[in-house]
């Protein structure tokens, strides 16, 4: 990934997009071979079923370095297994509300079903959520690494040798 | 041989760590007999200048409890860590940041103003706040400086065991004590405890069933809970599938759903949202409105998921009230 300006009106978000394989993915590349044009800003990462996508994985993404994160999976009942976007629907309501408390907008985290016919609906969704990011600016999270001393404390200590504030 | 000297030492804790401690018992005199208890300030008179005239890596252990918020804290347990060949990160708090972890929802300049003039029980028309330096005529008064986020320990120094649990169960420290003096110890960065689900060794988890759905969540004043029968699927809130064993259920057994002070198993990087996961997966509601309306009875997530982890997960503290210092982990 290449460096995040701090320019915003050079502002290029990130966006990590995770899609299903069965639906989202497919609607994806129906859009690439059907040479549909949208804003390039999201990686997609395949995953065999929204259900599959851990809210580890999206913690962990803004934590990288995302300024938002896309999922995409088969609308309901389409499942491919069943029930996985239903798990994906409720862990995504329940993340959103927790990443709000957490001063995250709500804007960065957006789930939508898109089918595999629907290549027409990924360029639209890439290119709203892009525009939407792009309006919001950049999410500086800093990395952290998962275990260990990951965290560099200077700021901290810059604010105890000022006498806080 | 000299016995190996130990020493105990207390951050942004509750006190509940040194209980533990003292909830030994009687095998606490086989523990003084064993080790030169050096330096516990809780318990016994020492003071910060019987750590400086130590040297280096005389503490054959120090078990250190409390998560790291003030500059005080993080100059003692440098200290600390210069003179001990070995730190324990003793119970939630310097494991995973702990309930003072929460703080990370507001910023230092919010919990002052709380804690000096919103509070409904304090009085304080002067608006009188504490100052790091005061000037009076005798000279100047100094006081620790407050951080704007809190820290484990392992995110200020070097850790080399962790302790874990609220505080940590009485079976464990005796264990860790007994490895640390015999040298059996495992690998370095290890959490001293078991590493499986509480699940595993709950006292209900033969009455969990097969398939387990969930209507809606309860609080425990809610219902009127059956002791016989796991307590998610009667609608509690338990967390106990995604913690870590070694409490033996003391929560549940006492008829209250674990909330996950054991921290999760090393299967897991980030507690609240693996915990957020497993429970969003057993509910029973499929419509996004009749989701909203089940998981309202889940009034804060924040609360509720990262209840001893905020600062040791991946959001680490709330992002917008981080302050333009730089400190936006």
């Amino acid at each position: 990934m290449s460096d995040k300006s701090t320019n915003k009106t050079a502002f290029e978000p990130r966006i990590v997009a995770f899609f299903c394989n069965w639906c989202t993915y497919t609607g994806a590349d129906l859009a690439g071979t059907s040479r549909m044009v949208y804003a390039p800003n999201a990686r997609v990462i395949r995953v065999m079923c929204s259900g599959r996508i851990d809210p580890q994985f999206i913690v962990a993404a803004f934590r990288s370095g995302a300024d938002g994160v896309l999922i995409g999976g088969c609308h309901p009942g389409d499942c491919h297994y069943q029930e996985g976007n239903y798990k994906a629907l409720r862990r995504f309501t329940m993340l959103q509300r927790l990443l709000d408390d957490l001063g995250i907008d709500k804007r960065r985290l957006r789930l939508e079903w898109i089918s595999a016919s629907e290549g027409d609906r990924v360029q639209k969704v890439m290119n709203q959520m892009t525009a939407d990011i792009k309006a919001l600016g950049p999410l500086k999270l800093e990395p952290m690494a998962f275990a260990g001393i990951g965290l560099s404390i200077e700021a901290d200590i810059a604010v105890a040798a000022e006498g806080g504030a | 041989m000299s016995k190996p000297k130990v020493g105990l030492y207390w951050c942004a804790s509750c006190g509940g760590c040194e209980e533990a401690v003292v909830d030994l018992g009687e095998d606490i005199l086989a523990v003084v007999e064993a080790v030169d208890l050096s330096f516990w300030p809780v318990a016994l008179d020492f003071k910060r200048t019987d750590v400086e005239a130590m040297a280096d890596g005389e503490l054959a252990v120090t078990f250190i409890n409390g998560a790291i918020r003030n500059s005080e804290q993080f100059e003692m347990v440098e200290k600390l860590r210069q003179k001990s060949q070995l730190i324990v990160a003793f119970g939630s708090c310097a494991h995973l940041g702990g309930i003072p972890g929460l703080a990370n929802v507001a910023n230092r300049e919010a919990i002052l103003k709380e804690a000096y003039s919103n509070v409904p029980s304090v009085v304080n028309d002067n608006g009188t706040s504490p100052q790091e330096s005061t000037e009076v005529k005798e000279g100047t008064l100094t006081l620790p400086a407050l951080w704007n986020t809190v820290k484990t320990l392992d995110q200020v120094i070097a850790v080399d065991y962790y302790l874990p649990g609220c505080p940590p169960p009485v079976k464990l420290i005796k264990n860790a004590v007994m490895a640390i003096l015999s040298g059996k110890l495992p690998e370095k960065g290890a959490v001293l405890a078991p590493d499986n689900a509480l699940c595993d060794e709950c006292p209900h988890r033969d009455s969990k069933p097969e398939k387990l759905t969930i209507k809606e969540f309860k609080r425990p004043s809610q219902i009127k809970v059956d002791p016989e029968q796991c307590l998610l699927a009667q609608g509690l809130l338990c967390l106990g599938s995604i913690t870590r064993a070694g409490c033996e259920a003391a929560c549940v057994k006492a008829n209250m759903p674990c909330t996950g002070c054991m921290g999760p198993t090393s299967h897991v990087k980030d507690y609240g949202a693996k915990a957020l996961s497993a429970l969003m997966s057993v509910i029973e509601a499929k419509e996004a409105g009749e989701i909203e309306t089940m998981l309202k009875n889940v009034v804060d997530p924040v609360g509720t998921f990262y209840r001893y982890s905020l600062p040791a997960s991946n959001m680490h503290r709330r992002y917008d009230l981080a302050g333009e210092r730089g400190d936006k982990r």
